[in-house]
């Protein structure tokens, strides 16, 4: 009797699967039909470079953000993330000749970005990764592709009256342990109460609660949080920092640095930038695409 | 090394944070643990249906989601908790379901006998709990007690996640300070969880040494 309900269970979970790999086979034909950048059939590089060995894999491996609206946001249905960091690596793997399928995507968050790079378990990482002294000393970095900045977002109709980083005294302010822009406040707002939680979307539930009074970090994952609040948040507008977005590579691997920042380069030309702008922070933040910024090669 | 040094005050306030939130927390546990198991054997059904239903919801609940709860469920109906009592209570209510089952499985290691024995000397139920049965129970409850209690220390890690700046919080802030000292920061976070849990372990054997009983 008892076999027969194993039996009965296990044939259950069997069909379950099979109907799961039925499905992700139907979105992965969906994704192909919108392929964004077009790849290139023909491309020769020299031998013994990065750009050879990925192209000759006919694969890659990117990590990028799981959970910011706009730059790399996972979609549970597809189970592959969407955004503007997601479309810029997809430019970058097109020019390697590598198709959109052959991307692996991990997950990277603000903690482990250099540790997986240094370990080769990504070959790039496209993850709202801000340039800084002290991580180009660990990674490589090509681009910026995008010049975010610190700013602050506030409950509807700002009851607070906060209209930048001064106003912030005294008041309870959340974001992320572990970003820069909550080392910002501690180094240079001490009056700052400052509340971290691990992701942004709970500081996005505190700020509803009432539990804290604003929420800051780079102002394109705040516009993400202001998108998905149904007017309950706004934005403040007065970024007072810079953060110029880049792609983190493996320490010393200049032609392969070289390569992206040509290929972001001719992404701006060739409109593809703007494109992908448009087509994902944009389409949130209702943004137009701004001016790309200069590529900096240091 | 050095860099552990330059960052030696972060990590003693992490530390005390984590030893506060534990002890704290870990009394709530064993004191409202202590309780439910006494509701469990008690013999009025409506207690023992509410702590029976309190141990079943709470042991099954990932310890995350009670958090959630706590921090931002509450505060949907009005009850705003500060996110140190959050923590604190997350984590007691969360470790007494354990403490409950673990003193109970001591006080059904105790013969009905003696239960039996003192209700026929004319002790209460509460004196034969108090007077015999517990002071038996809590002698073999000692080292599972103190297992739960040791997952507990290593549990009030989630509340870095909930607003808390304990020892596994350091992890992500000192990563972004110099990601190159990640082994560093992993030995420094590791070492001060044990600092709790090695003297908590040594403790719960000398006790359970002392305590033991032949029978």
């Amino acid at each position: 009797m008892r076999t027969t309900r194993y039996a009965a269970s296990l044939a259950a979970a069997g069909l379950m699967l099979a109907a799961c790999g039925g499905s992700e086979a139907g979105n992965q034909a969906e994704d192909a039909a919108e392929n964004t950048a077009e790849v290139q059939e023909d491309v020769q590089f020299d031998a013994g470079t990065t750009m050879a060995e990925l192209n000759e894999a006919g694969a890659m491996t990117v990590g990028t953000k799981f959970d910011q609206p706009g730059f790399g946001l996972l979609n549970p249905n597809t189970q592959a993330p969407e955004g503007f960091d997601v479309e810029i690596a997809k430019i970058i793997a097109a020019e390697l000749g590598i198709e959109e399928d052959a991307i692996e995507w991990v997950e990277t968050v603000s903690a482990n970005r250099e540790p997986f790079i240094q370990n080769g378990q990504v070959d790039i990482v496209a993850a709202t990764y801000t340039i800084n002294d002290t991580r180009k000393t660990l990674v490589d970095f090509a681009g910026p592709y995008y010049e975010a900045g610190q700013d602050i977002m506030v409950a509807e109709g700002n009851p607070e009256g906060i209209e930048g980083p001064d106003d912030l005294a005294g008041k309870n302010v959340c974001s992320v342990e572990g970003s820069t822009p909550a080392q910002n406040i501690r180094d240079n707002y001490p009056e700052t109460t400052l509340t971290l939680f691990d992701v942004y979307s709970k500081c996005a539930d505190a700020l509803s609660a009432g539990q804290v009074q604003a929420v800051t970090t780079d102002n394109v994952i705040l516009l993400g949080l202001v998108a998905g609040s149904d007017g309950a948040f706004e934005l403040v507008g007065n970024a007072f920092t810079e953060e110029p977005y880049g792609i983190g590579l493996a320490l010393g691997d200049t032609e392969f640095r070289n390569f992206i920042n040509d290929v972001l380069e001719e992404s701006y030309e060739n409109g593809s930038w703007a494109e992908a702008w448009d087509r994902t922070a944009g389409a949130i933040s209702g943004l137009e695409a701004p001016e790309p910024p200069a590529v900096d090669r240091y | 090394m050095q860099f552990l040094i330059d960052n030696f005050s972060l990590l003693w306030d992490a530390f005390l944070t984590t030893l506060g939130l534990s002890a704290l927390a870990g009394l709530l546990a064993i004191v409202l643990g202590t309780l439910l198991a006494a509701a469990r054997v008690g013999p009025i059904p409506p207690l023992r249906g509410l702590a029976t239903f309190y141990v079943e919801v709470f042991r099954n609940t990932p310890l995350t989601v009670v958090f959630f709860f706590l921090i931002f469920g509450l505060p949907q109906i009005d009850i705003i908790l500060g996110f140190y009592t959050g923590a604190v209570l997350s984590l007691g209510l969360y470790t007494a379901a354990f403490v409950c089952e673990a003193v109970r499985s001591g006080i059904n290691s105790v013969a009905a006998g003696q239960a039996e024995a003192s209700r026929a000397i004319g002790l209460t139920f509460g004196q034969s709990l108090r007077e015999v049965v517990l002071p038996q129970a809590f002698r073999t409850v000692v080292p599972p007690l103190g297992n739960v209690i040791i997952a507990m220390v290593k549990n009030s890690s989630i509340a870095a996640g909930f607003a808390i700046s304990e020892l596994s919080s350091l992890l992500p802030r000192l990563v972004n300070a110099d990601a190159g000292q990640l082994t560093a920061i992993l030995l420094g976070v590791v070492i001060g969880y044990m600092l709790i849990t090695l003297p908590l372990a040594f403790v719960v054997h000398r006790v359970e040494r002392r305590v033991a009983i032949l029978r």
